[in-house]
């Protein structure tokens, strides 16, 4: 970034060192903190270290205690078995059909808080509405509603698509109408004299100025969905043939295949940080390149 | 512009912030005229109602009294034709560059488009110096650069009236020295008529050619004086007219306002 290169000659006294700041500012994806860049090894490293380390305690653990093979696994008999279900392909349809349920509940989900959040800005109803369901209905653990979600919709799919955006509605409902609401008048003002209005109102300023809570809301209700799916698909078992990650844990218990239990376990683990790190590149793009503030 | 050359008429203006427009009057009768490239400055303490002013003369709020009129016609709503630039830095876009901000501008107003609004955005990034800084985001600029963005931004929709309402508030002392002097050159570039707010009495000098003076709450003008021939603070006429100013402002607000003068 070429900011040294500021200030231009007619103005010497330009403060340059916010210019200069801003190189500083620019974080990589993993988070690494600027000052402890360069002073040794790569954070990547670093963590895979520590995930070493764990894995070889973990190791002595099971080996020099015989711990029962029905209670606890080695590392080793874990990527046994997880290569194994890659192979067979059993882990990955899993995997497939988790995902799958996964965003349609979240896109079901996201178009109800979007029409609530734009309902909650633009008038008074709608903010009592919002602000009344969000605040009975984000606390409900969204699992609790499976019972009767499967009264409703039978033994199918959509009741667990409906247990999923019910529990992605209200945090990205909350941090959608947030972002919104707190877009500076100064910039709605800019817009006005622009002669902006509506829609391109709504897709060129609002969406914008709101995206830092926008990422924030879908990190979070993510963070909820996620969890929700596998919740369910224990509780739930199988709907219509295909089953989804926590239905293959379930029934690895039940047949006794412990590795199974664990390597489904770490796929659960491991989708979770790559979809974690793709957010944390979205806003190292977006909100950080911008220089707006995190929500 | 009308047949005797006057941008905006302001005829016993009278504004309230109330929406149902029966609410205290924050302006009360106040009526002036500004003439076509003037550099026309509202000078009163924080708080008098200066600000109100230009957010009526912008079309953020309707006059519940009077009449305004820019170029014979009356104001319905903001526009283009009176672009502002404002005190606060976050006016600009934070997700565009110096040179988004400064083209989307000219497209959604649609004063150019494609390739002919980047080249326009150039020419006056270009004149505020800016060049260096085209393809920087706001919150990589100095506060001095993003005022300067925010004036190319404005200036190139070539407005009928350039709004200023305390732009150069924030800025330390050195910098709002340098942002003056640089505004006096824009002013003498581009020929456009200027509507500054200020509420300092050495800014509205240096930078205005007629000074109005506002009242206390609600407000009328105290006085206008003509300082078109004075250039800086080294001018022999100036410290006559800086008393002269002081007196009307504390005229028009009493002993409680006094500090807030300087």
């Amino acid at each position: 970034m070429e900011t040294a290169n500021l200030p231009q000659s007619t103005d010497v006294l330009t403060r340059v060192e916010p210019a200069l700041e801003a190189e500083f500012q620019e974080e990589s994806p993993t988070g690494a903190t600027p000052e402890r860049q360069g002073r040794g090894l790569p954070t990547f490293v670093r963590r895979l270290i520590v995930v070493a380390v764990i894995l070889v305690l973990w190791q002595m653990y099971v080996t020099t205690m015989h711990v029962s093979p029905l209670l606890f696994t080695a590392p080793s008999a874990v990527w046994n078995a997880l290569v194994l279900g890659l192979i067979s392909g059993e882990i990955a349809a899993a995997t497939g059909e988790t995902l799958k349920l996964l965003l349609l509940g979240m896109a079901i989900g996201s178009c109800a808080a979007l029409i609530l959040s734009a309902l909650a800005v633009s008038n008074r109803i709608g903010e009592d509405v919002l602000a009344t369901l969000s605040s009975m209905l984000n606390p409900l653990p969204s699992i609790a509603i499976l019972p009767l979600a499967m009264l409703w919709f039978g033994l199918t799919d959509r009741a667990l698509i409906f247990v999923i955006a019910q529990a992605v509605v209200w945090p990205l409902a909350i941090n959608v109408s947030m972002g919104f609401r707190t877009v500076p008048p100064t910039i709605k003002m800019v817009a006005a004299t622009l002669g902006l209005r509506g829609i391109r109102m709504v897709t060129d300023i609002l969406l914008p100025a709101a995206l830092p809570h926008i990422i924030s809301g879908l990190k979070t209700s993510w963070a909820f969905g996620w969890r929700t799916i596998i919740a369910a698909e224990l509780v739930f078992g199988v709907a219509g043939g295909a089953g989804g990650l926590g239905w293959f844990i379930n029934l690895s218990r039940y047949f006794l295949r412990i590795p199974d239990v664990f390597a489904g376990l770490v796929v659960i683990a491991i989708i979770g940080m790559a979809i974690e790190a793709l957010f944390s590149l979205l806003q190292w793009r977006t909100v950080d390149r911008w220089g707006m503030r995190s929500a | 512009m009308t047949a005797n050359g006057h941008v905006l008429a302001a005829h016993d203006l009278a504004v309230s912030y109330s929406p149902r427009r029966s609410g205290p009057l924050v302006l009360d009768g106040v009526s002036f005229d500004i003439r076509r490239g003037e550099k026309f400055v509202f000078l009163g303490p924080s708080g008098c109602g200066k600000s109100t002013l230009l957010k009526t003369v912008a079309g953020f709020l309707r006059p519940v009294r009077g009449s305004l009129l820019l170029n014979d016609q009356p104001i319905k709503g903001p526009g283009p034709d009176r672009a502002v630039v404002f005190q606060e830095f976050d006016q600009l876009l934070p997700w565009r560059t110096v040179l988004g901000n400064v083209s989307y501008s000219l497209q959604v107003t649609g004063k150019a488009r494609g390739t002919d609004a980047v080249k326009r955005a150039l020419d006056f990034i270009e004149l505020v110096g800016l060049r260096q800084a085209t393809h920087h985001f706001p919150h990589q600029l100095s506060g001095g650069m993003k005022q300067r963005t925010a004036i190319a931004r404005a200036l190139s929709l070539e407005p009928d009236i350039l709004l200023m309402d305390e732009p150069f508030g924030s800025l330390d002392q050195l910098t709002r020295s340098r942002m003056q002097e640089e505004l006096e050159t824009l002013w003498r570039k581009t020929g456009v008529t200027i509507l500054f707010v200020t509420h300092s009495i050495q800014e509205a000098i240096v930078l205005g050619q007629r000074v109005m003076v506002l009242g206390q709450r609600p407000a009328r003008i105290v006085g206008t004086l003509d300082t078109s021939d004075i250039d800086g603070r080294e001018h022999p006429g100036f410290g006559a007219v800086y008393a002269q100013l002081r007196d009307l402002l504390l005229a028009g607000h009493g002993d409680s306002q006094s500090a807030a003068i300087n």
